[in-house]
């Protein structure tokens, strides 16, 4: 049973960093490809649509060769780059999977918000960077469901954590690779168990996302 | 009343002057305007068919985007094409939109808004007070998306009123109103220029509008000052056929 409760933890913990990463990097970068205009904006936002729906195992693939010890990365031998089969490891892949739907989003949910409304606002005397940050807050409903749809899609995601993770028991099985086992070793109880765990989970975090958009619902 | 603690050179009669105002997109000229004049004090109305650069025009006062050529005369600050206005001049100046544009917030944040952009907490008189004297007092608190078309467009007014703007610039601001919202909202217009001294620009394609509220009238056609002149003198007497016919609604537009 420790076992289990380590399992739901060690999931929690990976793809939640792996969360945190991807809106701290996705927000800035998906508000800045929907409200402002330069040189690239459209090739950038094309990146971000192919990001968005990239196949989690090839990320992890991606990843796998980057650290492995023989990759570009892992031969420098650098004191902070993630090791193979490490939690660090899946947590970059989950965040490489989570960042750019969590950009695309917030991207589509401040574009948006109607243009006049920015007019208005510079009207009534806001710098630029007030403007931008008044219509993040205007779209903050897309923001925040553009960060759930981002956890929705690590939590409960199997081929990279798989990879990159090894599965290893005790030090990087979570639930999706847990349940993929105990199926394979016909525990069905338990591969049920976990995926009721999972599915409450994703559960959770959409309940939280109606709790917070509640006051649009209530129109 | 802002104008009171402005330096000497800035307490000049008049507000804007405009010289050889262009403004291109796409390379389509939309406007332009060989010399124009806004003076302290007065409601200049800005009448014309739809496409005659009067948005246009307002956008400019409001130095939201710049000119492809000539050049605006601020306060005695110019601006001219590739350049950005100084905030300290732009925040003098404010626009309310034929749309309200209400933030997803209350009623008295919306009315707060431009005074937390400048770091100020409550205006003087205060939030509450201005709102009352659009006779929106009891909202404060309710959410700005819920209110009806008028009383937004109140709530829009009352924003750009606490700030106690040098002018108000207003784009079409009873469009899409029914008639008794017009009226409460022309009684509040006529208010920000007697009372509160704002200086107004009011850009209507009704020219009955215009007549009730304008002190003088310019008509715009195809981006061109056709004819500028007191408010009587333009009805009574246009001086331009194109005038005429747009007066007495002969032109189609």
């Amino acid at each position: 049973m420790p076992e289990f409760f380590e399992i739901v933890l060690l999931s929690l913990q990976v793809s939640g960093i792996a969360l945190v990463i991807s809106t701290l990097i996705g927000v800035p970068i998906g508000a800045l490809i929907g409200l402002t205009r330069f040189p690239g904006r459209r090739f950038a936002a094309v990146l971000l649509y192919t990001g968005m729906g990239f196949p989690p195992v090839v990320i992890g693939l991606f990843v796998y060769l980057l650290i492995s010890r023989n990759g570009p990365l892992g031969s420098l031998n650098l004191p902070f780059a993630p090791q193979l089969f490490t939690p660090g490891a899946m947590i970059t892949a989950q965040t490489i999977i989570a960042f750019p739907l969590v950009a695309g989003f917030t991207m589509a949910a401040v574009m948006g918000i109607d243009p006049q409304l920015r007019q208005q606002i510079m009207a009534l005397g806001a710098t630029r960077r007030q403007a931008a940050f008044t219509i993040m807050i205007e779209a903050r409903l897309g923001i925040i469901t553009s960060i759930i749809a981002g956890f929705g899609s690590i939590i409960s995601e199997v081929g990279a954590v798989m990879l990159v993770g090894g599965n290893i028991e005790g030090k990087t099985r979570v639930l999706t690779t847990a349940i993929v086992l105990e199926t394979r070793k016909g525990d069905f109880g338990l591969a049920v168990a976990l995926g009721m765990v999972l599915l409450s989970l994703a559960f959770m975090a959409n309940l939280a996302m109606m709790r917070l958009q509640g006051r649009s619902f209530e129109e | 009343m802002s104008a009171l603690n402005l330096p000497a050179d800035q307490r000049s009669d008049l507000i804007y002057q405009i010289s050889g105002l262009t403004q291109e997109y796409q390379k389509r000229r939309v406007l332009d305007v060989e010399s124009l004049e806004v003076r302290r004090g007065e409601v200049l109305g800005l009448v014309g068919p739809s496409g005659s650069g009067k948005s246009t025009l307002l956008r400019l006062l409001n130095f939201l985007e710049a000119p492809t050529s000539g050049e605006i005369l601020f306060l005695g600050q110019q601006f001219n094409s590739g350049q950005e206005m100084a905030l300290q001049y732009r925040r003098r100046v404010t626009t309310v939109f034929q749309r309200p544009m209400l933030l997803e917030r209350t009623v008295w944040e919306n009315v707060a808004f431009g005074l937390r952009l400048r770091g100020i907490r409550d205006g003087n008189p205060s939030v509450q007070a201005v709102l009352e004297e659009v006779g929106l007092g009891q909202f404060a608190n309710q959410r700005a998306r819920t209110l009806s078309g008028g009383e937004a467009q109140r709530v829009a007014l009352a924003r750009a009123m606490i700030l106690q703007p040098d002018v108000l610039l207003l784009d079409e601001p009873t469009a899409n109103l029914d008639p008794q919202n017009v009226v409460l909202i022309e009684n509040i217009i006529r208010r920000i220029n007697h009372d509160h001294g704002v200086t107004l620009v009011l850009v209507t394609h009704n020219i009955f509008q215009a007549r009730r509220l304008a002190d003088r009238v310019v008509f715009l056609l195809e981006g061109k000052i056709i004819e500028a002149a007191p408010t009587e003198e333009f009805f009574r007497s246009p001086k331009d056929a194109r005038t005429r016919a747009f007066v007495e609604g002969v032109m189609v537009y």
